[in-house]
């Protein structure tokens, strides 16, 4: 059996590794934009909208 | 040992990986099951949408996809635990667990992690009640009904059809923190939509589970039986339809919907009712076959019915 640097196995495993790199990315930016999201939304004592009657 | 011993050993342990069936990223995402998380994704997202509550569209996208996540996670749970089943049924031998190209337990441990992180994240970004009820339906779905009553009761379809008539009542639980009559009014429509589409298709498909040791109805209770249970579960689901039509997240439009689909539902159940295997078999199922086909458009159309009073509302058209 012959050796190839871009055998079956090899293109798999790069397929594999590039859809989870890129999960990972995307989930990464996720956390991000929810955290932006969250702390614009919090008034200046930091609760989330619809908190400040019960201040 | 020498070169050429090292030489040869490497060589057999290529010739051994020439033999096994890589992994690659498709069949990862083949253990979420797909086509099941697209109607997840499309009743959690009506259900959040609906509710009387706005929520952030950023906190709303992540949320659909976090619930999209668990029902993929609850599906590679039952990719795991059915292994057994899948290898002798031809339609799911070429399941990535069967086919040896997933690992048993690394489908139990993408399943266990991706559960874990899609409730932890829904509670995070939107509130822990919606992101224990997601938890609650993925154990509903692996637990209750996978590993216990999928393969002890030939009601194995309406059981797991909870499961599958969940997403819309943590989509609203996202909004909303809680839930409602109309949430629980959707969960009717999808639980008593479930049992007449999957036996519609068990009539057609004629599926080897008396081989793989699961009850359905078709072989417990014979064809028949079958037939007469579409047609009284399409029965019970009209004033389902009917109720959430007349709900506040109803209106003229939903009512219409309602009224059109169950009475095309009922007269196709009715259809299936009268014919025997003789007649099916003869003309190929035809009644069976459009009746399931039927069944999609049933459930999209009614859910995205409600989609259509929402966007309406703003403009003082829509609702009762």
């Amino acid at each position: 059996m012959a050796i190839h640097a871009d055998h079956e196995l090899h293109r798999r495993r790069f397929g594999r590794n590039l859809g989870l790199g890129l999960v990972l990315g995307a989930f990464v930016i996720l956390v991000f934009g929810l955290t932006i999201v969250k702390v614009s939304r919090q008034d200046e004592h930091g609760n989330p909208p619809g908190m400040e009657a019960s201040q | 040992m020498g070169a050429s011993d090292h030489r040869g050993e490497a060589m057999s342990d290529l010739s051994a990986y020439e033999h096994t069936q890589e992994a690659g990223f498709g069949d990862y995402v083949q253990l979420l099951k797909p086509r099941v998380m697209s109607l997840v994704v499309f009743t959690a997202m009506v259900g959040l949408i609906v509710a009387p509550v706005g929520v952030h569209p950023f906190v709303a996208f992540t949320s659909i996809l976090f619930i999209a996540l668990g029902g993929g996670a609850s599906g590679a749970l039952n990719m795991w635990y059915d292994a057994d089943i899948d290898r002798v049924m031809r339609r799911t031998r070429g399941r990535p667990i069967p086919a040896g190209r997933i690992g048993e337990g690394e489908a139990l441990a993408f399943g266990l992690a991706l559960s874990l992180i899609s409730v932890l994240m829904l509670g995070l970004a939107a509130n822990w009640f919606a992101g224990a009820f997601l938890a609650f339906t993925i154990f509903f779905y692996a637990v209750v009904y996978t590993m216990w009553l999928k393969r002890s009761t030939p009601q194995n379809i309406v059981i797991g059809g909870a499961a599958g008539a969940f997403p819309p009542m943590i989509g609203w639980a996202v909004a909303t923190g809680g839930i409602s009559v109309e949430s629980v009014l959707m969960f009717l429509v999808i639980f008593m939509w479930t049992p007449p589409h999957f036996w519609a298709l068990a009539l057609f498909m004629k599926d080897d589970y008396s081989n793989a040791g699961v009850p359905m109805l078709t072989v417990t209770h014979g064809r028949p039986a079958t037939r007469k249970h579409i047609f009284v579960y399409t029965l019970l689901l009209a004033p389902c339809a009917v109720a959430l039509a007349l709900s506040s997240i109803g209106g003229p439009v939903t009512l219409a919907a309602a009224i059109v689909l169950n009475a095309l539902f009922i007269l196709g159940a009715v259809r299936i009712l009268r014919r025997n295997e003789d007649t099916a078999e003869a003309d190929g199922y035809r009644a069976e076959k459009s009746f399931f086909k039927l069944s999609l458009a049933y459930l999209f159309l009614h859910f995205g019915a409600l989609l259509i009073e929402a966007s309406l509302a703003p403009i003082g058209l829509g609702g009762w």
